[in-house]
Order: C-alpha cells, then sequence, then structure tokens
C-alpha cells in the first residue's frame, strides 16, 4: 500500500502527522503535558540561548563533532564500495542516545520540571538520562525490561553510580516495548512535575519530532564531513533501525538529496518467522503502538506480538512513524539482518578495525559490508556507527559460548 | 438513542445515580464473565463495562494489567468476546460496553469494530486511548450507528477542551478521578466535585466518575454529583480471587462487594 506521493523533509504537520502515521493516541491525562512539551520545544528551537547552550554541550561535553572516518581495511576486506563510519560510539556515554537526552533535559529545566523518568533497552539511553540528569541536577528514574537488565548489567551499573534508580519491568516479555508502557503508566500519576524522556523517534507527538530533531546533528555533520572529506554527498547512507533515531538522525538531514540512497537495517534475529525477529517494516502492518501509528508486529486483533533480537536496542515490535512514512513513499529502503550476520559483521569490523561496535551497530555493519560488494569501488556509503560494543561483551561471550557448544555437539 | 441513553433518562426520571461496574472480558474465562454479568445485574447494576483484553494498556494499574494478561494467555480472542457477549447480552436487561484500544479498533477497521459490536447487542465503547483530535472519523461512524461513543475528561483538561470532548460525547462523559491510571485509591482528590458540579452545569449529557473507586463512603460522596459511579479494579480483583477460592466463592466474594457499594445509590 504504497503511498505514491514523495516524502518532504516538511513534516510532521501540526497533529504530529507524517502523511497517514505518528499523531497521538494516549490517555487524556498526558494531552496537558504532550502540549506544553509541544510550545516548550517550538519556542526552544527558535531560541538561540538555548540552540547555543545545546550546542555549547555537544562540542565540550559530548566532544561533538563525532569524526567521519574512512573504514580502509573494512572497505579492503569487502572489495567495493569506500565505507566511511560516522564514529556516534566516540560521544561521552558510548552512542548517539545523549545527543537526545541533553536536548530534552534543557527543555526539562525549560518547562520547570525538576524529575526525569526514561525506558532503556540496551541501557544506553538509560546511561545517556542519568548522564543529562547528573549533569543537571535532575532526579532520575529508569524503567528497564528485567530480561535486559540481565543482557545489559554494565550500564545497569553505570546508571547506578550516576543517581539514577533503575526499576525493573517484569509484565509482558520484560524488554523495551513494556519498559516503555511502565514509563508512561508512571507518567500518568506524575505528569505534573515529570519529563518523559523517551528514548527513541516513537511515541505521541511531539516526541518522534522532538527526537529526531535533536539526533538530526548525526546527518547535519555527516553532510558537512563528506563534502569535506571527498567532495560530494554519500551514494548510500546506512543505519540500523530499533526505534530508528540515530536512523533518522542520519537520514532527515539528507531527505531533500534525491541522489542519495538510504538503507535502514532492522533486526532480523533468528529469521522470517513471527516472534524470530524485531522487523515490522520488512514484516509488520499498520498499527497503533506507543501512542503513534506505523508499521507495528501485530497479531489479527491488534495484540502486539513478541519479538526476537540479539540486541537489546532493536528487540521492540514497533518503529517510528517518520520511518513509515519513508517506507511507503519509497524514499528510504528497508532490509533485516540476521543475528548470525550481526554477531559476523561485529567480529570483522573489530578486527580489521579496532572498533569494537554494539551489536545494535552491528546491523548497520553487516548491510554496509554486503551492499559494498554490490556497489562498485567508486561509490561511498556513510554508516552510523550508534554505539561502542563494551556494553555487550557480556553478552558476546555467552553467545560465543553457546555457539561453541552448539557446533561442539553437532560433531 | 442508543440504550444507555434510555437507562440514564429512566434513572433520571427516579433521582437515581447509576451503578457501572467494569469487569474483563475472559477473566479467567468467557463461561465466568457470563456468569458475573448476570450476577451484576441482579445485584444492581445499571451498565457494565466490558474491557477487551489488550496486550499494552496505558491507562491501566497492575490489577487490570494482570487480568488482561491472564486473558490473553488463555488466547481469548476479539472473536470469541463478541460471540459469546452476544447470548449474554440477550439474557441482560443492563447495556453492555466494550472498554477497549484504539489499537483493537483500528486493526478491526472503524466501521467493521462497531457493526460487529453492535451485532454483539453492545451499546457503545469507552475508547481510553483516543483522544479528541483523532475521534472525529469514529464519532462520525458512532453517531451515524446510534453506538454510544464515551469520551474521558481528566484533571488536567482545561475546560475549554472539556467542552470540546462533550460535543462528539455520547452516552456519558466519564470523568476520570485522578491524575493516573487504574486502581483503588484510599483517598480520592477533593476537587472532583467542584470539577464534576462545574461539568454538569455545561452540558446535558449524564456525567460518571471513575478511576481509583473502591469503598461506599466514596461512592456515597459522589452520589451527590455523579450520575453514574463506575467500579473497575475493585471487582476484578474479587473476579481474580476465583484462582484461590474457585468461582462459587469468587461470584460470592463480588455479590457481597458490589451489594454494599450499590446500597450507598
Ligand atoms: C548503540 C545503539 N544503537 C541503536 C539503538 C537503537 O535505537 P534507535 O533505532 O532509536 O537508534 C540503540 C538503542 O538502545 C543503541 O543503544
Amino acid at each position: 500500500m504504497a503511498d505514491i506521493s514523495p516524502s518532504t523533509s516538511n513534516v510532521p504537520n501540526e497533529a504530529g502527522r507524517f502523511g497517514l502515521f505518528g499523531g497521538r493516541y494516549v490517555p487524556e491525562t498526558l494531552t496537558k503535558a504532550l502540549n506544553e512539551l509541544t510550545t516548550a520545544y517550538t519556542e526552544a528551537k527558535q531560541d538561540s540561548v538555548f540552540q547555543n547552550q545545546l550546542t555549547e554541550l555537544f562540542n565540550d561535553f559530548v566532544g561533538r563533532p563525532s569524526p567521519l572516518y574512512f573504514a580502509e581495511r573494512l572497505t579492503a576486506h569487502c572489495g567495493g564500495a569506500e565505507i566511511w563510519l560516522k564514529r556516534e560510539d566516540t560521544n561521552h556515554t558510548g552512542a548517539h542516545k545523549i545527543n537526545n537526552t541533553l536536548g530534552q533535559a534543557l527543555l526539562t529545566m525549560r518547562m520547570g520540571k525538576k524529575r526525569v523518568i526514561a525506558e532503556t533497552g540496551a541501557g544506553q539511553h538509560g546511561v545517556a538520562t542519568a548522564t543529562a540528569c547528573a549533569r543537571f541536577g535532575l532526579e532520575c528514574v529508569v524503567y528497564m525490561g528485567a530480561e535486559d537488565i540481565r543482557r545489559q548489567a554494565p550500564n545497569v551499573f553505570s546508571m547506578k553510580l550516576l543517581g539514577a534508580e533503575v526499576r525493573a519491568v517484569e509484565t509482558g516479555s520484560r524488554t523495551l516495548r513494556d519498559a516503555i508502557n511502565e514509563a508512561m503508566r508512571e507518567w500518568m500519576s506524575s505528569v505534573e512535575n515529570t519529563h518523559y524522556i523517551i528514548g527513541s523517534v516513537v511515541g505521541p507527538h511531539p516526541f518522534p519530532l522532538i527526537v529526531r530533531d535533536f539526533q538530526s546533528i548525526i546527518g547535519q555533520e555527516a553532510r558537512q564531513q563528506s563534502l569535506e572529506r571527498f567532495d560530494a554527498l554519500p551514494d548510500l547512507l546506512i543505519a540500523c533501525v530499533g526505534g530508528g533515531s540515530n536512523a533518522a538522525g542520519l537520514f532527515y538531514p539528507f531527505i531533500d538529496d534525491a541522489d542519495v540512497a538510504m538503507l535502514g537495517v532492522e533486526a532480523g534475529g533468528r529469521g522470517s518467522q513471527p516472534g524470530d525477529h524485531a522487523s515490522p517494516l520488512s514484516y509488520g502492518e499498520h498499527g497503533i503502538l506507543h501512542g503513534s501509528m506505523s508499521y507495528v508486529m501485530q497479531d489479527e486483533d491488534g495484540q502486539t506480538c513478541d519479538v526476537h533480537s540479539i540486541s537489546a536496542g532493536l528487540d521492540y515490535p514497533g518503529v517510528g512513524p517518520e520511518h513509515s512514512y519513508w517506507k511507503d513513499s519509497g524514499r528510504v529502503e528497508y532490509t533485516s539482518c540476521e543475528d548470525d550476520d550481526a554477531m559476523h559483521a561485529f567480529d570483522t569490523l573489530t578486527q580489521c578495525e579496532g572498533i569494537l561496535p554494539a551489536l545494535e551497530s552491528s546491523h548497520a555493519i553487516a548491510a554496509a559490508m554486503q551492499q559494498a560488494c554490490k556497489l562498485g569501488p567508486s561509490k561511498r556509503i556513510v554508516v552510523c556507527l550508534s554505539g561502542r560494543g563494551d556494553k555487550d561483551s557480556n553478552e558476546i561471550a555467552r553467545i560465543k559460548k553457546e555457539m561453541a557448544t552448539a557446533a561442539a555437539s553437532n560433531q | 438513542m442508543s440504550a444507555i441513553d434510555t437507562t440514564f433518562e429512566e434513572l433520571r426520571s427516579l433521582g437515581k445515580t447509576a451503578f457501572i461496574p467494569f469487569i474483563t472480558a475472559g477473566d479467567p474465562d468467557l463461561e465466568f464473565t457470563g456468569q458475573v454479568l448476570a450476577e451484576l445485574e441482579k445485584c444492581g447494576a445499571n451498565i457494565c463495562e466490558l474491557g477487551i483484553p489488550y496486550s499494552d494498556p496505558i491507562a491501566d494499574g497492575p490489577v487490570i494489567q494482570a487480568s488482561y494478561t491472564r486473558a490473553l494467555n488463555q488466547r481469548i480472542k476479539l472473536n470469541a468476546i463478541l460471540d459469546n457477549a452476544q447470548t449474554w447480552t440477550a439474557g441482560l436487561s443492563t447495556p453492555l460496553v466494550t472498554m477497549v484500544s484504539y489499537s483493537i479498533i483500528h486493526r478491526q477497521g472503524l466501521e467493521r469494530y462497531v457493526a460487529q459490536a453492535k451485532h454483539a447487542g453492545i451499546a457503545g465503547a469507552i475508547v481510553p486511548d483516543l483522544l479528541v483530535e483523532e475521534a472525529p472519523q469514529f464519532a462520525a461512524i458512532c453517531a451515524r450507528e446510534d453506538f454510544s461513543l464515551i469520551q474521558l475528561v481528566t484533571p488536567t483538561t482545561p475546560h475549554d477542551r472539556a467542552l470540546r470532548i462533550c460535543e462528539t460525547t455520547s452516552g456519558f462523559l466519564y470523568y476520570v478521578s485522578v491524575t493516573g491510571i487504574t486502581g483503588a485509591r484510599q483517598e480520592l482528590p477533593p476537587e472532583v466535585v467542584d470539577q464534576v458540579s462545574w461539568l454538569k452545569s455545561k452540558t446535558e449529557l449524564p456525567v460518571c466518575i471513575g478511576f481509583g473507586i473502591s469503598q461506599a463512603a466514596q461512592v456515597k460522596m459522589l452520589s451527590q454529583v455523579a450520575d453514574g459511579i463506575i467500579v473497575g479494579s475493585a471487582i476484578v480483583k474479587r473476579v481474580a480471587s476465583a484462582a484461590e477460592i474457585g468461582k462459587a466463592a469468587a461470584l460470592e466474594n463480588v455479590r457481597t462487594f458490589v451489594q454494599e457499594l450499590v446500597a450507598e445509590l
């Protein structure tokens, strides 16, 4: 059911619509806070004091601009197009998530609120939120699925060190989706004095807009760096898509550049059967989840399906509404990458370049390696290396042991 | 006029306040839901709310969430709920309304959901995640089909917005007593009475109060201003006791509790 009209960067509209997608499907209790947030953000966007404050934080606290790095040995290994990495892994706290949390922490203070809640999957958004809250003296509570607490133990410890309270979510699949449910429920009661810093381009309007804008620094820098480094725009952009914030941040500033192709990579998990993957853009339907209309993995009754990925940050049955808009308009192509291929890409990048990517980012690397072979050597790919892999080391050790045991028992 | 309008007309002529219990469809199975509905009617319920289990309810506290999970774990499907509802409504004189997420309605198709629900004898819907901005399309279908669309006003809703919500609401207006999720509260905010009085001075719609109500004293106090009192989690908790003490004893629990509340009206 592709929308044949070309997509534009001039979205969303007043109602938070990206074409068919987005909008606001939440209990009435939250309307007042969402309207307040929309107003605060609209004003902040025009306010040079706010923008300068954010730029200063990006430069001196996060360490921006993040490098655009030519992965020379990986390029040679693949034997095709040049692979360039947009190094969000070099950011303070090790991922792109900090771009959004600093912006939203400033908005929190602008709205006169002193308390923040957040959800987290991989723990990167939780750490980034806890960091921003520590920096500004805001109280911070992070909801995290019990399964993810197990998978991402180092990040849980960091959040606590940073002074955040981590609340384990034991409902449902005990992953990111349930953490969002729980954070929204808490927000229903605390909305008068608490801001909810959502971690991706998902949720009710204005969250998908705000998070995209704060993450767009990735694409703005990549655009300028490309012109400086190779005097041209990239031929292809690639990013992994969980909720879709690092991808939206890289893609959005290039949306009106018709010659730049874009590829979003979802988690292909164990395969294409329902429950084995987390790829709503590849296998899902139009539906409503967590306050907006988008592609979602749901059954014929509209119940959200369980999903799977080795990476906690991609283990989500929904996706940001703007990605659904880009998909239906044909502006961005979406594919999915299975667990094993992501693991292989993790090993390859680590060994070729001395860079440990996050498991989430490894999905984008895997797709880049494939695309590099398809495209000729005269082409250039920019991949968002959304985060560093240190947080995954325990989980990777566990998976490798499992793989070794499985291999031994097959012999 | 939908069956809900008729019910309130009758209650008004008698000067009475409606008692509106909520239970979850299929908790722990559909047969028991039918029995509980029949019992609620016998105890004096005037309208019954039937919760359609949803995987990701945002407005619900632990008790109702758990009831949805129990039902979904039994793989209870919407078709089965509506098939059974047709039998239940045939035997009940109290109107039945569904409390249903817009995710489910959207998935069915708006027209189709209303047609199926009406076919099952259901009089209306409460859609807790459908805001007035997103409601026009569904509201138009409900109006055309004489299917009540019960919308919610909360303590965070400004007055002008509340009036806008009234414009597309039918059946009754649902005033949410607390800023928060469903679940029994020891105390309700004192502003409830003033807020509901204000609403009643501005709209012809019956105004019913829900969220947090679990005690006879609360029912008594709120019945001074409200056209109806909605009680959910406190009843669902008693339905859930079936798992430990058996269905007959759970039904007895529900009966005793509801009778105690209805006596205040
Ligand atoms: C390093 C990293 N990349 C990607 C993601 C996925 O999120 P998004 O799709 O919003 O960029 C996460 C989420 O936790 C992450 O930690």
